[in-house]
């Protein structure tokens, strides 16, 4: 595709311009905004992904993957603000589960250690990692306020604060991996994933774009359920104070 | 009534819970400002104030919920935080004032405390309680949604009772309740007072409550205690900050 052709794909960004100008949803902005950073960082992206997989150096891969590591730690942090350290508990988690999953495709030799598998591979473990995160966070926020009066309840009947957490908890962990169990029932007969759609169009063996598929739907599995969790059991502790009392959100 | 004849009165009881200067405080805002006496051993004592005097934060203290910026609490001649505090909230129970309840039966709200142990609550044990409150065992199967504000005060006394404590917190229970149901809210506090012979703190914003059901009350206003003495002489307070608390009570 030449960038010709994908400046008439503008008219894409047109049609939401309009529209939302007609029906003043004030949307204008952001979609503009949205538009021309997508634009930059995807085509810097773009050559720096081209710089790395020509010098193969291990040095590069490493740093790319800690860049998507801060990237999307000061994106999920900020909606976990009201728990402490939880900077250095998002980019713990997202450490962790980046070296989990990277251990295993390496180590069983799924797939070889290359720039362009490590990083494509890395890139969407991180990026999902950090939604479920955000997913995570905001739920537990809201379970914990909207149901002090029970963990109150529970202190006070002598229970430790991981009891009388645990319900908020869990229910916080379920509800941020709903979304990709449930998108993965209907994959292939709703939605083509998009990775596996572009692998089509850059003309791979169809067969051969579902097998990767597959590798990073399961991926995604262990990434959601370990986000969720590790972050979960990280992040109750700091809540309550060595009495065991409820610190409340400022 | 001078601060001496409080001071004289005070040393005819044995303290459960002691004040020493406590002074609360969130975000620069005093709830509590100085706060020293002491709650007598097995009465009941009522804590009396208008909305804000800091009554409530005064109960957490008691049982460990929250921690003083300063000053010291004894609770049965021991500093409170010389108990753990898992040992101290079953020693000091309290019923909360919204009667916050876990999702089920009566029976799961029951076993909650025996279940935070790794205990079991036979069903005996738990309708024994029930009656204790005025509830009848049919009760126990019962969904919570399905209790009026009433009844749900009374499982949230029963369950408190669960755990044995030794001095019983009671929030502003009847504050969203009926005449009929106040009323008997008022006559099991004295009832559980006598058959287990536990300390009762009884918080409530109405003065011809705590004079009637109290052996003992504390006045409160803006974070600060005004009055404490047998709730019979408040009848006649000389105190004149009561005084105005009690023409306010007419008024309404």
């Amino acid at each position: 595709m030449s960038y010709l052709t994908l400046s008439i794909t503008l008219i894409f960004v047109l049609i939401p311009l309009v529209l939302s100008k007609t029906l003043k949803l004030g949307l204008e902005k952001d979609t503009i905004i949205a538009t021309v950073r997508s634009i930059i960082q995807l085509l810097s992206i773009g050559y720096v992904l081209q710089f790395v997989f020509d010098t193969e150096n291990y040095l590069f891969i490493f740093l790319m993957v800690t860049l998507m590591i801060v990237t999307a730690t000061l994106n999920a942090r900020k909606k976990g603000a009201s728990i402490r350290g939880i900077t250095w508990k998002v980019a713990a988690t997202l450490v962790f589960v980046e070296i989990l999953t990277q251990s295993i495709l390496l180590g069983f030799r799924i797939t070889p250690p290359e720039a362009q598998y490590i990083i494509s591979i890395s890139g969407m473990v991180i990026g999902n990692s950090m939604v479920l995160a955000i997913l995570f966070l905001n739920r537990f926020t809201a379970e914990l306020e909207a149901r002090q009066d029970e963990t109150e309840l529970i202190l006070s009947l002598g229970g430790t604060p991981k009891q009388a957490i645990h319900s908020q908890l869990t229910q916080a962990i379920k509800a941020s991996m709903i979304p990709t169990i449930e998108s993965q029932k209907t994959v292939g007969l709703v939605q083509l994933p998009g990775m596996m759609s572009g692998q089509i169009i850059a003309g791979a063996d169809p067969v051969q774009a579902v097998q990767f598929q597959l590798l990073i739907l399961f991926l995604l599995l262990t990434t959601a359920a370990v986000t969720s969790i590790m972050l979960g059991y990280l992040s109750y502790p700091t809540l309550f104070t060595q009495r065991m009392q409820l610190i409340r959100g400022k | 009534m001078t601060k001496k004849d409080v001071k004289a009165m005070d040393e005819r009881y044995v303290p459960a819970i002691h004040f020493q200067q406590v002074h609360y405080s969130v975000e620069d805002i005093h709830i509590l400002k100085d706060i020293t006496g002491s709650f007598p051993e097995g009465r009941i004592t009522t804590l009396v104030g208008p909305s804000g005097a800091g009554k409530s934060t005064l109960l957490k203290l008691c049982n460990g919920l929250l921690s003083p910026d300063s000053g010291e609490i004894f609770i049965k001649n021991k500093h409170i935080n010389r108990y753990e505090p898992v040992q101290l909230r079953r020693l000091v129970g309290i019923a909360l004032q919204s009667a916050p309840m876990v999702r089920g039966t009566v029976m799961n709200n029951m076993a909650l405390p025996k279940v935070l142990q790794g205990e079991t609550l036979s069903e005996e044990e738990a309708a024994e309680l029930l009656d204790d409150v005025g509830l009848e065992s049919d009760f126990l199967h019962r969904s919570i949604k399905d209790l009026s504000g009433g009844q749900r005060q009374k499982v949230s006394i029963a369950r408190t009772l669960v755990n044995r404590p030794r001095i019983l917190l009671l929030d502003e229970i009847t504050s969203s309740l009926d005449r009929t149901s106040t009323q008997e809210i008022e006559e099991l506090i004295v009832k559980i007072n006598q058959k287990y012979g536990v300390t009762i703190i009884w918080i409530t914003h109405n003065l011809q409550q705590a004079i009637q059901v109290g052996d003992y009350t504390w006045v409160m206003m803006e974070g600060e205690v005004v009055e404490t003495g047998e709730s019979e002489l408040l009848k006649a307070p000389d105190n004149e900050k009561v005084q105005r608390f009690v023409k306010g009570e007419g008024e309404e």
